[in-house]
């Protein structure tokens, strides 16, 4: 094993899932006042009308699809009758619609945010840095989906990646099956590490907050200062956004 | 039955000149940071006009407030859970910058650094948005004192079905001020809308406030809002709200804009009301009921039986005492003169208005029969601002309502100029009007002598809390670096930082600031 091998399939994923969580921590305790999508739907309506939507249910069709794909293994869905052959189809399929949803709405999302001038003067350098990842890991994706596994003659990632990638979760890494895997899936791998080293530190934290706790809530809401109030954890200001 | 208290407002809008000193002073305290340009906790509008945003009083555009399903349950108009979370993403129904209106400033520097010429340097409109010139074409008060009515006045959303009578040629227009600020419902919409529960009414004097740390930037507020006063800070990412000056409230002060308010118009107090009742007088089914199903969720501070359920659920003695004083009470309850804004919203607002009556007063005159009590009625309902404006503005299209305050206006003043001539009032024009004479010189001591301990009766928050206070909302760092390096020590100069807000005695607060109030003339 090389110590490249050892770095890209051991080191990062280790140390970028360490940040992970470590990050939420710190910033879940002192910046609860940035905790925020940080919308810019005030500025701009008509495009983010169109093009959020369909990145974001995007986005959770295409994880959905990867938990499926790479946290189930496939003895599982063996064992409930579901064929390699039979998969590769609904994988490649459903995945491409995923992934025309993303492009398309990402293709809006980052013209709105380069073209409409209200929007990009919003753009801070984290964000830069979450679109730039987010059109690597998305474009290897597309790659994946489409040109290997709905045109091309398909690759059974779940033979490799799916097994490196629970190793990592289980203390029983096998880096070498991730090396033997296509430079696609590798490079799709690698960006998408950093994209997690890098989530608690944006404003990606966001995804956390989808408010499931708004179901079963009382529509109105009182608080009473004379009631006990937990004080927050720290009164000192959040840091400054750049 | 569950008695709780809400601080409220009644605005006498016969007393409005449209000064926006009110606004100005907000805006210094609460507004004057980068992501809020356009914020105006409180605004003035000009009435006819079309209101900041534009249009938002037209709920089938924007869907704030409340509505009756088909089985006549209560519902938010934009949807209920379920829908708000499927289109989290995109909020459908929230209003652009655009509604509201492109903030600017001015390019100053230019004047200072322009070349000796022969033409003066002149300082050019810049978008606080994006820095680059704008071409002005909109703002907060773009239609003040009915400018471009004309062409922008018919929009007024509470002209509909009116259209035929109301003209916008000059000599025969019509106009008033309606100053607005958070309503601090007694059920409010945007409360019910946030997703993250970080808006919430206070338990002990129901003032809806937004936690900031909270708040996650969803914006179902802002559109859940009918009245659009909860707004979008769009450089935090968080919803902000008038506050009703909490911290001046806690110390037994009157908000800003109340305190500065040139024309005295605005009347704080103390309101004790049925929490349980609330839901079912906001599902009335007729809307021209909701203002009396409101009413009768307020409860009688002077009755005993109240007073002791106060007592039972926690009310502290010199509230109650204070609720028992309350001008808002007096004036919205006792005296019938105020109403609610646009009740058919279905939040029981709680800041409420005295109808203007100021130009009957010139009809009357030109007939030159004030002594007569059936001119006086008469006039009310030939008055320049027609009665069903007022009407679709403050009681839900009902004009009864309307008209009764306007009536009992009217005889207040017959009555009044008749004693101040020196002459004798006829008792048949309170009575016409369903007062007595002591409850007439009760309206003319809180709306035309209108002493500051009159118009403000607020109670401290008790200091035993006052720890309490502290730790909750000391804290609030609304104020942040900017990202335009280019104006952000401009702006770090005006950041709001809180800093603990010591809560007065509460036999200190009304006799100190009242020292400072020069004496009416009585």
């Amino acid at each position: 094993m090389t110590s490249a091998t050892l770095l890209a399939w051991i080191v990062l994923p280790y140390l970028a899932i360490a940040v992970f969580a470590v990050g939420h921590a710190w910033r879940w305790r002192h910046d609860q006042f940035g905790w925020t999508s940080l919308s810019t739907q005030l500025q701009e309506r008509r495009l983010l009308m169109w093009g959020s939507p369909l990145f974001h249910y995007g986005t959770l069709a295409a994880i959905a699809g990867h938990v499926i794909g790479i946290l189930i293994p496939a003895s599982w869905t063996a064992a409930i009758g579901v064929s390699e052959a039979t998969y590769h189809v609904f994988s490649a399929v459903a995945g491409t619609v995923a992934i025309v949803a993303i492009g398309i709405g990402l293709v809006i999302l980052v013209y709105r945010r380069v073209a409409v001038r209200r929007v990009a003067v919003t753009t801070s350098r984290v964000d830069v840095a979450v679109y730039v990842l987010l059109i690597v890991i998305i474009g290897l994706g597309a790659a994946e989906t489409i040109a290997v596994n709905l045109i091309g003659p398909g690759y059974d990632y779940r033979a490799t990646v799916a097994i490196w990638f629970r190793g990592l979760f289980a203390a029983d890494p096998h880096p070498e099956l991730m090396a033997t895997a296509p430079w696609l899936y590798q490079a799709h791998a690698i960006s998408a590490w950093f994209l997690i080293a890098l989530w608690p530190f944006s404003r990606l934290v966001h995804a956390w907050s989808y408010p499931v706790l708004y179901l079963g809530r009382p529509w109105i809401v009182y608080r009473g200062y004379r009631s006990a109030v937990r004080p927050r954890p720290s009164l000192t200001p959040t840091a400054p956004r750049r | 039955m569950r008695i709780m208290v809400n601080v409220g407002m009644v605005m006498n809008l016969d007393k409005c000149i449209g000064c926006h000193t009110c606004s100005v002073t907000c805006k210094q305290v609460w507004t004057n940071r980068r992501g809020t340009e356009y914020v105006w906790f409180n605004n003035v509008e000009t009435k006819p006009g079309l209101g900041y945003p534009k249009r938002y009083e037209d709920q089938d555009r924007w869907r704030g407030g409340w509505e009756l399903d088909r089985r006549g349950r209560l519902r938010l108009r934009s949807g209920g859970w379920l829908y708000k979370l499927l289109t989290i993403f995109a909020n459908p129904d929230l209003p652009t910058i655009d509604d509201y209106a492109e903030p600017w400033t001015y390019d100053y520097e230019t004047l200072f650094t322009a070349p000796v010429s022969a033409d003066d340097p002149v300082a050019r409109a810049r978008s606080q948005l994006t820095g680059r010139p704008l071409a002005l074409r909109g703002g907060a008060n773009w239609d003040d004192n009915l400018a471009g009515a004309p062409e922008h006045a018919g929009a007024d959303p509470n002209l509909r079905g009116m259209e035929a009578q109301v003209q916008f040629e000059f000599t025969q227009a019509f106009m008033f001020y309606l100053p607005r600020i958070c309503e601090h419902c007694l059920n409010p919409s945007c409360v019910a809308s946030c997703p993250s529960g970080a808006m919430y009414k206070r338990e002990e004097d129901g003032i809806v406030l937004v936690d900031q740390d909270k708040c996650r930037g969803w914006r179902f507020c802002v559109s859940g809002c009918p009245y659009k006063k909860v707004y979008f800070n769009h450089q935090t990412g968080k919803a902000e709200k008038c506050t009703f000056c909490y911290p001046r409230i806690e110390a037994g002060l009157p908000t800003i804009c109340s305190e500065t308010c040139v024309g005295r118009l605005r009347h704080l107090g103390l309101i004790l009301y049925d929490a349980d009742g609330v839901r079912e007088a906001a599902s009335v089914r007729d809307p021209h009921r909701l203002l009396d199903a409101q009413l009768g969720v307020f409860c009688d501070p002077a009755d005993p039986t109240v007073q002791a359920q106060a007592r039972r659920d926690g009310i502290p003695e010199d509230w109650i005492e204070a609720a028992q004083r309350s001008p808002v009470y007096a004036l919205a309850v006792r005296h019938r003169v105020a109403l609610p804004l646009h009740p058919e919203f279905r939040t029981l607002p709680m800041v409420w208005y005295v109808p203007p009556l100021s130009p009957v007063v010139n009809a009357v005159a030109r007939r030159a029969a004030d002594a007569d009590p059936d001119d006086v009625f008469y006039a009310v309902d030939q008055m320049r601002i027609p009665l069903q404006y007022l009407a679709n503005l403050l009681a839900a299209g009902d004009v009864e309502p309307v008209r009764a305050a306007l009536r009992r206006l009217a005889a207040l003043r017959a009555y009044m100029r008749e004693q101040q001539l020196g002459g004798t009032p006829d008792p048949a024009i309170p009575a016409r009007a369903g007062m007595d004479p002591g409850a007439l010189d009760e309206l003319y001591r809180l709306l035309a002598i209108a002493k500051y301990e009159d118009r403000y009766v607020i109670p401290s928050a008790h200091t035993e809390t006052a720890d309490r206070l502290a730790a909750v909302h000391t804290g609030c760092s609304v104020g942040w670096e900017s990202q335009f390096a280019a104006t952000a020590s401009h702006f770090r100069a005006n950041h709001v930082q809180f800093v603990h807000v010591q809560p007065r005695r509460p036999d200190h607060g009304a006799s100190e600031t009242m020292a400072a109030e020069p004496e009416q003339p009585s």
